[in-house]
This record gives structure tokens, C-alpha cells and sequence, in this order.
């Protein structure tokens, strides 16, 4: 058996979801460890720009309501609404609390929040733009994740940096007892036993070729609650945004558009307008992201392949964007080599975001249909974050909410397992049939001999869902991309490593990452086959109308025969009226 | 392209060594960091190095290129002399090629209280800050903690210890400089020391290799200053 360490809860994850969570517990004196694969500063969430909406009503008039109706416009109606409704209400809370921690927002004259305009947000149910996104310039992310790190200093939390959560440990109950993770720098394994342990791994872009993800963004989580037995929901929702660099896939904000940024086609067109006639360049990421690509598909697009277009925002002046947009001043010259004070930044769309993810229900209770119904929470389990699935994006994600459900979510998750702790205040018995079968997969890579490499299976992978399940996709091309998937799955078991080696073994790492990152693929191909309509994010040629009569409702992928159930969007708010499902324009 | 790169195996027993790549490679539009993950893709699984965001932000990727500290991510291959050397942060520990030890690091970044701490009752909505209250932030408060000043930092070589180092020190003054933070007085007394403080010189090494192109110096001239002027 391996060595132990015992605590009331585990958060898997040190981004903003999981760093938030814990900060509850922390404060409300639970003996709580945060297991991270990074240093907590360098996750994800450290590269989030534009900002966090909340309806503070600094800029514009502005109210909860009028954010979740657009929350729920923007997520295709397939966001569930009772979780819409709690965000909303709690963002204004949720910000003014990340701001007494001491985040540096940036200030308007009257010393109030800065708040800027962002895509898909209205007044008044659909009119006139809302300027509703605090912003800490172009750098919110880092500021949210490190002020949320520093209060976890504050409130001393205790971090297992650069450790590896490998498998979550389930008994016959089907109550979750806890993780097994890599200690990097030895290669020791721990069993890390808690009676509450909550997801906080972030997204998984990285089953793309192209993305505007980090490096470490492999849906760990993800493929923990496969390994489980456990569904993943809405894993064909995957955003593409607007405005990555090409190649690179750096993003740049839509902040930029929000200060007055506007795209271009080759022939110096303002092309947003034929899409969007009222939003513009700010509609909804799913329409602008679709908008380049028909730019793009119609031999418009700009350079000499003509596969991006032009982000132009000189004309602001170069003070104003030094001031606001510093940061992608700088993405843009390192990695387009374009002064954006001089010159219009070359774009295309870019895997960024998971709509989908680990079933939740708002009190970050992982939900899965056990035995009596679909929504039935699996003791000791909780996600928050990107991957988790809880669902306030339905099909498509609306900018600056991703802050925000980090925040309010795993406040919300921290303040359920403080409840759920003190009910079930004794562990349960341990299998440790449990744990030989975690370290089995690991000893798995110890073999030392095979035709196949990580990285080799990696790129035949990412290739695959860049080129059969991007913007567009077609029952043949995702068909075909599944066979393909299936090759590279046969081809896994011949897979070896040429480093044994036990200290910081990076190679390893991958090579785990791999094994979620695969199946991840796989829940998204299966799941995008099966939906036969164009919904948010998921837009299919050969189905390109939304189906509300068959197709209203969540997939739910479960990893054993690549089985498909599905389960009811819930329509119905906390307290206020149904947004009904309608012709989605901007 | 041609490479040498700094190898460290705590598990052999072996004395670290420097060795030798050759991609097959356009060095065009890439950067340090694409170079090493080509190298450990393509020619050697074991080579070693941290890595997390590619674009600048996160910090994990600090390393010292051709003899100056940088970020393997943000630096550009085609300027760079043949073959270009690739070495851990000075000064620290070194855990296996490239990855350094950065605890000391960090524990001095605890040391100055990285936090708010105004004792007042919360506000139902925001603390007021005026833009040129916050302007004072600015430079400050971007710091990724990359490591790539610290250790380049003479005074820091000779103290690891007892010098808290720019980084840490920058952030001490990101509180200080904060109009919404109450405890001035209390940090100003933790860096009053001939060790964590007045160890900086002003050597300046630390303004040179930011990434971020922050100006540590600038803000250790400024705790300097506010000590002098709480003396008088």
C-alpha cells in the first residue's frame, strides 16, 4: 500500500475554481489540501484577459436579470436557468468580495469598478449594448488567480504543489473516498484520503491542434470521472474564439472589440455588420466565430493563404491602448509580430472553452444518473470550473462569464462540502482494491519496449479533431474522425516511454495526460455525431437549423460502449419566469 | 538549428553535464521554448524543463539563454548566437535539468504578507479607488513570479537567504503602494533589516531581464524611500 495522507476535503485543481473552493473551507477551519500538477499561479486562469461580468451598473444601467437574460440567449437556451439565475444575482457579490481580497481592478473616475462592453450583452432583454465586465485592464485572470492565491496565503491552505492526481478512488457504494496523485519531484504516489473531493482541473483544448489553451490544459478531471464510471455532459459544445493568432493560438480579448475594435476582411470590409446587423462585432462568440470562417470559406480572408482576417483597433489611439489592452499589445508583438497601435492584427477562430464537462448540479455536487433519476449526486464528489458542467453555458459561452463561474461556483461548492463534512463527519472504509488498480495504470508505462511515442499519438489526435470537429462539422467528417480516433486508440497499447526515470519524470506526465486527453476526444466526437442540429457552439452543415423539439436537452456520454442518455434542460428559474426558447439573432 | 543544453540526472550519481542537439529546423516565428518541446518530441523523452501558458503569463518557464535569464516561451530563436545554451536559473537548486528548485523563492514571497490587509468592515459594495490611486499599482502588481530577476541578482547569489530578492520585494511594495492596504507601518518594519532590504545595491540586473518589462529596482527605491522619510 502506499503512504497516506488524510484530510477533510482534497481540491484537485489550483486555478480559480479550486482556489476560491478552498478558500471556504480554509476559513471555515476544515483541514483541507489543494493537490496541483502546477504552482497555483500558473494555471489557466493566469491567461483569462478581457475581465468577469457582473451587472454592477457602473458604466450602464444595468440589472442581474437583464445578464441572465442574455446568459441564457447566449447558451442557446441549453443553459439550465435555475444555475443561470444564482450566477447572475451572485455576480455583483462575487466581484465586490475579489475586490475587499484586494484584486487590482482597474478604476473609473469616480473611483467605481471599470466595466467595459463585451460580446452578447444587452439592455432591457435584448436592446441597446450593456457595459457590464470589470476588468483589471486586459490582465483579469492573473489578477483574479493571484489575489485568490494570496488570500489562500493569508489563510494558510495547505498545497501539494506539483502533484498529479491520477485516479479518484470509489467504492462499491459508489461514494468517492479520495485521489491518488504523483508527487512530481520524487515519483512517489500518495493516496490522498478525504471525505469530500472536488474537480478544479480546468479545460481540455488541448485535443486540438490549434487552441488558445495552455499546455496543461488535459481535462485530468475529466478523465478521472471517465475512469469512474461517471458521464461527462455537453462534450459537443467546444468554443471557438473569434480571435486567436493564427498558428500560435495566443488569444486576443474580446475586450479588444469591446474598446472599439472591429474586423476586416481582405477587401477592408467591416464584415460583422451582414451577420450581426445590431451587435456587430460584439454578437455572440458562436456567430462572429462562424461569420470568420464563412469570410474565410469564401475567399476573403486576408494574407497570402487568405485564412485569417484583420483585427483593427489603431484607431482608438495608441494611448488608449496602451493603457487598456497592454497585454495583447504585447501577445500581438511577440507572436504576430503586429504593433496593434500601428497596424490590425491577423485572427481565425480558436479552440478556447469547454461548454461542457462534469455534470453538476449549483452546488457543485457532481450528478449522474445512478439508480433513481438523472440527477442523483455522487457522495463526496464535487467539480467546479471548466470542468465542470453545472450548466451556466449551454452551448456556447458568453465572455467574462468564465471568471464569473469560477468564482460563484466554487464559493457555492466550498459552502456545500463545509454542510456535507459536517454531516458525514466519519470516512469510510477505504478499498484498497481500488488503489492497485490506480497504480496498475501507472506501472502500465514502466514497460519498456513498444513502436509508439506520446508525442507521436498526441499529434495524430489533435490533428484529428482540428480536421473532423472544428467550427463546422458534417456527419461523414465526424464519422470518419472516428475511425480515426479508433486507430489511435488501437495504437495506445504499443506505446512506451524511453525514460524510467522516477524524478520529474515529464515524459510520464504526458503520457498520463495523453490517456485523458484521448477519451475526452472521444465523448466529443460521439456526442457531436449523435446531435443532428446546429445549436451555440455545435454547428453542424448538414443540420444547420436548431431542433427544440428533439433536441432541447443535455447528452450525457458515459465511457463503456460509448454510451449516449440524455436529460432535461431545466427551464425553470429559482424565482423569476422562464426565458423561452426563440430565434436567437443579434 | 544547433543546441547545448544543461543535464542534470539527480538519479544517475552523474555530475551534470551540457549537451549537445541539432534540430532540423526554421527557427523563423519560433521561440526557445517550441525548440525544446521539438527536442524532447523528436530527439530526447528525458530532457526536462517546465512549461505551462507558451505566451508569457504564467511564469513556469524561466530559464537562462545564452547567459541571461528569460522566459523560453517569449524569446525569439532567430536571434539568437549557434549554438544557443540553455541553462537552469542561476542560484537555485537545480531538481533535474532545467527545473530549479524555487522554494527559497517563494518562501520569500510569503515573507512579505502578498496580501490586502485593511481591518475595516467591508463595504456592501467596492472600496473606492481613484485611477491615480491605482496608476501606483501599475508596473507592480504584473509581476508572473517567474524567478528571472531574483536570480539574476548578485545580492541574492550572496544571500539567498537573508536578501528577500526584487521579486519579493516588488510585491512588498505592491501592498505598500496600495491605497486600500492599512499595515504600511508593520511591512514597512518587516524590510527594515540590513539583510532583506539594504542588501539591494541597485546593481539593476533585475530591471534588465523582466519579461514583463517591470522595474523592481524602482520599487525597492521606493520602500528605501518611505523608511527615510518615516525616520526623519
Amino acid at each position: 500500500m502506499i503512504p497516506k495522507r488524510t484530510f477533510d476535503a482534497v481540491i484537485v485543481g489550483g486555478g480559480g475554481a479550486g482556489l476560491r473552493a478552498a478558500l471556504q473551507l480554509a476559513e471555515a477551519d476544515l483541514k483541507v489540501a489543494v493537490i496541483s500538477k502546477v504552482f497555483p499561479t500558473r494555471s489557466h486562469t493566469v491567461s483569462a484577459q478581457g475581465g468577469i461580468t457582473s451587472a454592477l451598473g457602473n458604466v450602464s444601467d444595468d440589472n442581474w436579470h437583464w445578464h441572465m437574460y442574455d446568459t441564457v440567449k447566449g447558451s442557446d437556451y441549453l443553459g439550465d436557468q435555475d444555475a443561470i439565475e444564482y450566477m447572475c444575482r451572485n455576480a455583483p457579490t462575487a466581484v465586490y468580495e475579489l475586490e475587499h481580497m484586494g484584486l487590482p481592478f482597474s478604476r473609473l473616475p469616480n473611483g467605481k469598478i471599470y466595466q467595459r462592453p463585451f460580446g452578447g450583452q444587452s439592455q432591457n432583454y435584448g436592446g441597446a449594448q450593456a457595459i457590464r465586465t470589470c476588468a483589471a485592464a486586459d490582465r483579469t485572470g492573473h489578477a483574479l488567480l493571484h489575489t485568490l492565491y494570496q488570500r489562500n496565503i493569508a489563510a494558510r491552505t495547505q498545497f501539494f504543489e506539483e502533484f498529479f492526481a491520477t485516479d479518484l478512488i470509489r467504492d462499491e457504494a459508489g461514494s468517492i473516498l479520495g485521489v491518488v496523485a504523483l508527487e512530481i519531484e520524487t515519483g512517489q504516489a500518495w493516496l490522498f484520503e478525504s471525505r469530500a473531493t472536488l474537480l478544479a482541473t480546468g479545460g481540455a483544448c488541448r485535443i486540438f491542434r490549434h487552441s488558445t489553451n495552455a499546455h496543461i490544459n488535459t481535462g485530468d478531471g475529466l478523465g478521472m470521472v471517465l475512469r469512474a464510471g461517471l458521464p461527462l455532459e455537453d462534450m459537443e459544445f467546444w468554443q471557438f474564439h473569434p480571435t486567436g493568432i493564427p498558428e500560435v493560438g495566443s488569444l486576443i480579448t474580446e475586450g479588444v472589440r469591446g474598446e472599439g475594435g472591429y474586423l476586416l476582411n481582405k477587401d477592408g470590409e467591416k464584415f460583422m455588420e451582414r451577420y450581426a446587423p445590431n451587435a456587430k462585432d460584439l454578437a455572440s462568440r458562436d456567430v462572429v466565430s462562424r461569420a470568420i470562417a464563412q469570410e474565410i470559406l469564401a475567399g476573403r480572408g486576408c494574407g497570402p493563404h487568405g485564412d485569417f482576417v484583420y483585427l483593427k483597433i489603431d484607431h482608438i489611439g495608441a494611448d488608449k491602448v496602451k493603457e487598456r489592452l497592454p497585454g495583447i499589445r504585447e501577445l500581438s508583438m511577440q507572436f504576430a509580430g503586429v504593433d496593434p497601435c500601428v497596424a490590425p492584427m491577423p485572427v481565425t477562430p480558436t479552440a478556447h472553452y469547454m461548454m461542457g464537462g462534469i455534470p453538476t448540479n449549483m452546488h457543485g455536487q457532481v450528478v449522474a444518473p445512478v439508480k433513481y433519476g438523472p440527477e442523483e449526486p455522487v457522495p463526496g464528489l464535487y467539480a467546479v470550473g471548466e470542468c465542470a458542467c453545472v450548466s451556466v453555458h449551454g452551448a456556447n459561452r458568453l465572455g467574462g462569464n468564465s471568471l464569473l463561474d469560477l468564482v460563484v461556483f466554487g464559493r457555492a461548492a466550498g459552502l456545500h462540502m463545509i454542510d456535507f463534512l459536517r454531516e458525514n463527519p466519519i470516512p469510510a472504509n477505504l478499498p484498497e482494491q481500488q488503489v492497485d488498480k490506480a497504480m496498475a495504470r501507472l506501472a502500465r508505462w514502466d514497460k519498456k519496449t513498444g513502436t509508439e511515442t506520446v508525442a507521436g499519438l498526441r499529434t495524430d489526435m489533435q490533428r484529428i479533431m482540428q480536421d473532423h470537429c472544428g467550427v463546422y462539422r458534417r456527419e461523414d467528417l465526424l464519422k470518419e474522425g472516428i475511425a480515426k480516433l479508433d486507430q489511435v486508440e488501437a495504437r495506445l497499447p504499443d506505446a512506451a516511454l524511453s525514460d524510467h526515470s522516477k524524478m520529474f519524470n515529464t515524459v510520464r506526465l504526458e503520457a498520463l495526460e495523453l490517456e485523458n486527453l484521448i477519451p475526452i476526444a472521444r465523448a466529443t466526437l460521439v456526442s457531436a455525431l449523435a446531435r443532428t442540429e446546429s445549436r451555440g457552439a455545435h454547428t453542424r452543415e448538414d443540420f444547420p437549423k436548431r431542433d427544440d423539439g428533439q433536441w432541447l436537452r443535455h447528452t450525457l456520454y458515459t465511457r463503456e460502449n460509448d454510451q449516449l442518455d440524455y436529460k432535461p434542460v431545466r427551464l425553470k428559474p429559482l424565482t423569476v419566469e422562464t426565458f423561452q426558447p426563440k430565434e436567437r439573432t443579434y | 538549428m544547433k543546441f547545448r543544453i544543461y543535464r542534470y540526472d539527480p538519479e544517475s550519481g552523474a555530475a551534470p553535464r551540457m549537451q549537445d542537439y541539432e534540430l532540423d529546423y526554421d527557427p523563423k516565428g519560433k521561440k526557445v521554448l517550441d525548440a525544446l518541446i521539438a527536442i524532447k518530441d523528436t530527439l530526447d523523452e528525458s530532457l526536462s524543463f517546465r512549461r505551462s501558458c507558451r505566451e508569457g503569463v504564467c511564469g513556469s518557464d524561466g530559464v537562462n539563454v545564452n547567459g541571461t535569464n528569460v522566459l523560453a516561451c517569449i524569446t525569439a530563436l532567430e536571434d539568437l548566437k549557434e549554438p544557443v545554451e540553455i541553462r537552469p536559473l542561476p542560484r537555485l537548486g537545480v531538481i533535474r535539468d532545467l527545473i530549479v528548485d524555487m522554494e527559497q523563492f517563494y518562501q520569500h514571497y510569503r515573507a512579505v504578507k502578498p496580501y490586502l490587509i485593511n481591518l475595516d468592515p467591508e463595504p456592501e459594495n467596492e472600496r473606492l479607488q481613484s485611477p491615480a490611486e491605482r496608476a501606483e499599482l501599475d508596473g507592480l502588481w504584473e509581476c508572473i513570479l517567474c524567478g528571472c530577476c531574483t536570480t539574476s541578482c548578485p545580492s541574492f547569489w550572496w544571500n539567498p537567504e537573508k536578501f528577500l530578492g526584487p521579486a519579493a520585494l516588488m510585491q512588498g511594495y505592491r501592498f505598500i503602494a496600495d491605497s486600500r492596504d492599512q499595515a504600511t507601518d508593520e511591512r514597512l518594519d518587516f524590510l527594515e533589516d540590513p539583510y532583506r532590504l539594504f542588501r539591494c545595491h541597485g546593481i539593476m540586473n533585475c530591471v534588465e531581464v523582466c519579461p514583463k518589462g517591470l522595474n523592481p529596482t524602482a520599487a525597492i527605491g521606493k520602500i528605501k524611500t518611505l523608511l527615510v522619510k518615516r525616520a526623519l
